[in-house]
């Protein structure tokens, strides 16, 4: 199992022992909107699985749900092929819960909450001390760890948190939006710390986003739209289904500029259509398109033309019929 | 089985207990549970400077102003050292359960600042039970309240109380169980309340009448018939009684005209109801979701 979880990057849900994590037909509503709507999935051991939608697609309640804060309307939980869920003490001490917002004591210091933490697991006294220490060094909070956590910033609040889940050694770490509320530098620090946590000691990941960048991390993503799943698969195979590459164009006057690739090219909307200010053009070997474009426009019309493979969330767009939501919009 | 477990020698793996130990160790997890909370509130409390010297130095300029004001106009027939009782007297075992009153409530009140900040969703995921919770909040504030009761109380000789004579036995236990009783009552409160309005009508509607009809500025029997009833419907009454009972060494004096048995049963059978209540309203009670959820009616996302 081990060697399994050394290389990363690889869906692990057909391992031995079978899944870690079984979520079979929840099913929740709030008054008449219903926001789970028969949801199934799967997280094998040591597999970092990202659920992915829109804000009110169902990834909070289905976090929820799963920490026990929740309970569902229909559907059931397995932990390691035994049925389980929340209100069982052994599987909430199975399970690392990092929320939104670090649940932490801002007036105790680093080093409290942790000791805090200890205690909510009853762990003996001994293994907290070790294990306290040895998680500052982790989140590298040794130096501050004396300090009130209301003088921490938000990443450090995010690394503390994280060193409090990984107390109890849970077997599964559960994420709301880990993105939100940092900035790129932490956010890439924190997934550095999770990839290395799962290749060390075969922690298994379930996460929610609405972040595509996020999204890369994950080694299975369940795509999440109207409280049920539309599609899961690995990020590199749902990227597949999206095919095209696109051409982004800057320029001014971008409406002008889609006018004449139309009826150069013989392009027609959507393929070739204005987003944020960008002409965006999609097409088939469309690298091949990109010195014609450029001969097109000589004399410095376009500023600059650039190539990107899909990207997740133009899977989401052609999965859905919809965006996902530009940015951290709800970030603290 | 489990990697991590396996790799370290120390580590224990997550709690594969058979049935018969399960219990064992979920209480083994409440205790651990309720002693980190205790813990929590305590220094949370003498952290606070401003709160800690705020919580003595309101009853003791509540006692002093209101007491020696009214000291010159008032005295009451019962079982002073003259045959009757002064105001300072009669009025200090009201400050004593003020003061228990209303720093119970307010540290399990602090739940809704536990909430919005999400310390409580960490209290619930973690594996102890949800007694436990309702214990270790209750206790946070039981122990917080025991310590200022007792600071007031070094004040009683000059109340006009001889130390020999009070029973200290029962007013120990009085006190106890008035604060486990109200703290739980902050606790469901909290639990049931989300907001900080929430938190002033508590004061205003609950605590300052249950108090200011308790007995605690004035005899009950002295007052219209209404008010008789209100304090005879008010938990609080009953700990004022018991309390006022207890300093006089056994005597009731302008109390609720009730026995010493009756006052003792109503203030444990409320601490029994409220801890009850407090239990009931956390398992089945609207669960507490953090605060971006409950924005816009639970229904968001």
């Amino acid at each position: 199992m081990l060697a399994a979880t050394s290389t990363p990057m690889t869906p692990m849900s057909q391992a031995p022992g079978g899944p870690l994590l079984v979520v079979e037909g929840l099913r929740r509503s709030y008054g008449d909107r219903v926001a789970l709507d028969g949801l199934s999935f799967s997280v094998g051991r040591g597999e970092i699985f990202g659920l992915l939608g829109p804000n009110g697609a169902g990834k909070t309640t289905t976090f929820h749900i799963l920490a026990g804060l929740l309970a569902p309307e229909a559907g059931r939980i397995l932990l390691a092929g035994r049925e389980t869920g929340p209100e069982d003490p052994a599987y909430r001490a199975r399970l690392g819960v990092v929320f939104q917002h670090p649940s932490l004591d801002l007036k105790l210091t680093g080093r409290e909450n942790l000791q805090l933490g200890a205690g909510l697991y009853a762990l003996p006294r001994r293994v907290a001390r070790e294990r306290i220490e040895e998680l500052l060094r982790l989140v590298d909070l040794t130096e501050r760890a004396d300090e009130l956590v209301e003088q921490y910033s938000g990443g450090m609040r995010r690394r503390l948190e994280l060193a409090r889940v990984l107390l109890h050694e849970p077997q599964i770490l559960v994420l709301d939006e880990p993105s939100r509320g940092l900035d790129q530098p932490s956010l890439r620090r924190f997934w550095e710390q999770i990839l290395e946590l799962r290749a060390r000691r075969g922690l298994t990941v379930l996460l929610t986003t609405h972040q595509p960048e996020e999204a890369e991390y994950c080694d299975r993503l369940g795509v999440l739209d109207g409280g049920r799943l539309v599609a899961c698969d690995t990020p590199a195979a749902l990227r597949k289904r999206v095919g095209n590459e696109r051409i982004l164009i800057e320029g001014d006057r971008p409406e002008e500029l889609v006018e004449v690739i139309s009826t150069r090219f013989d392009l027609h909307a959507p393929a070739v259509q204005v987003v944020d200010g960008r002409v965006v053009v999609e097409a088939p070997r469309a690298h091949e398109l990109v010195p014609r474009l450029v001969e097109a426009f000589p004399g410095g019309r376009l500023r600059s033309v650039s190539l990107r493979a899909p990207t997740l969330a133009d899977v989401f767009v052609r999965l859905t019929g919809h965006g996902l939501p530009e940015g951290d919009e709800g970030a603290v | 089985m489990v990697a991590s477990a396996a790799e370290r020698p120390g580590a224990r793996s997550a709690p594969e207990v058979e049935p018969a130990r399960a219990s064992e160790h979920a209480f083994r997890l409440g205790l651990a549970t309720i002693a980190v909370l205790v813990v929590r509130d305590l220094k949370r409390f003498f952290r606070q400077k401003s709160r800690v010297l705020g919580a003595l130095v309101q009853p003791l300029i509540f006692w002093l102003a209101i007491g020696s004001g009214f000291n010159a106009s008032f005295r009451f027939p019962g079982a002073g050292a003259e045959g009757s009782v002064s105001y300072m007297s009669y009025f200090f075992p009201g400050v004593i359960v003020m003061v228990v009153l209303f720093t119970a409530i307010f540290t399990t009140l602090s739940l809704i600042e536990d909430r919005h900040q999400g310390f409580l969703q960490a209290v619930m995921v973690a594996p102890g039970a949800r007694w436990a919770l309702v214990l270790g909040k209750t206790l946070g504030g039981v122990t917080i309240a025991m310590v200022q009761a007792g600071i007031f109380l070094a004040l009683a000789p000059w109340a006009g109380f001889s130390l020999g004579h009070v029973q200290w036995v029962t007013l120990l236990f009085t006190l106890l169980f008035t604060a486990v009783g109200l703290s739980a009552l902050g606790f469901t409160l909290a639990w049931w309340l989300d907001s900080v309005q929430g938190y002033h009508a508590v004061m205003s509607v609950l605590l300052i009448p249950a108090w200011v009809l308790s007995g605690a500025m004035f005899p009950i029997e002295r007052g219209s018939a209404w008010l008789a009833v209100a304090a005879h419907l008010n938990p609080v009454a009953y700990s004022v009684a018991a309390v006022r009972r207890a300093l006089y060494g056994g005597v009731g004096t302008a109390g609720l005209g009730t026995s010493a048995w009756l006052e003792f049963a109503v203030v444990l059978g409320f601490a029994f109801l409220t801890v009850a209540l407090g239990v009931w309203i956390s398992r089945f009670g609207r669960v507490a979701r953090p605060r971006r959820a409950k924005t816009a009616g639970g229904g968001a996302r």
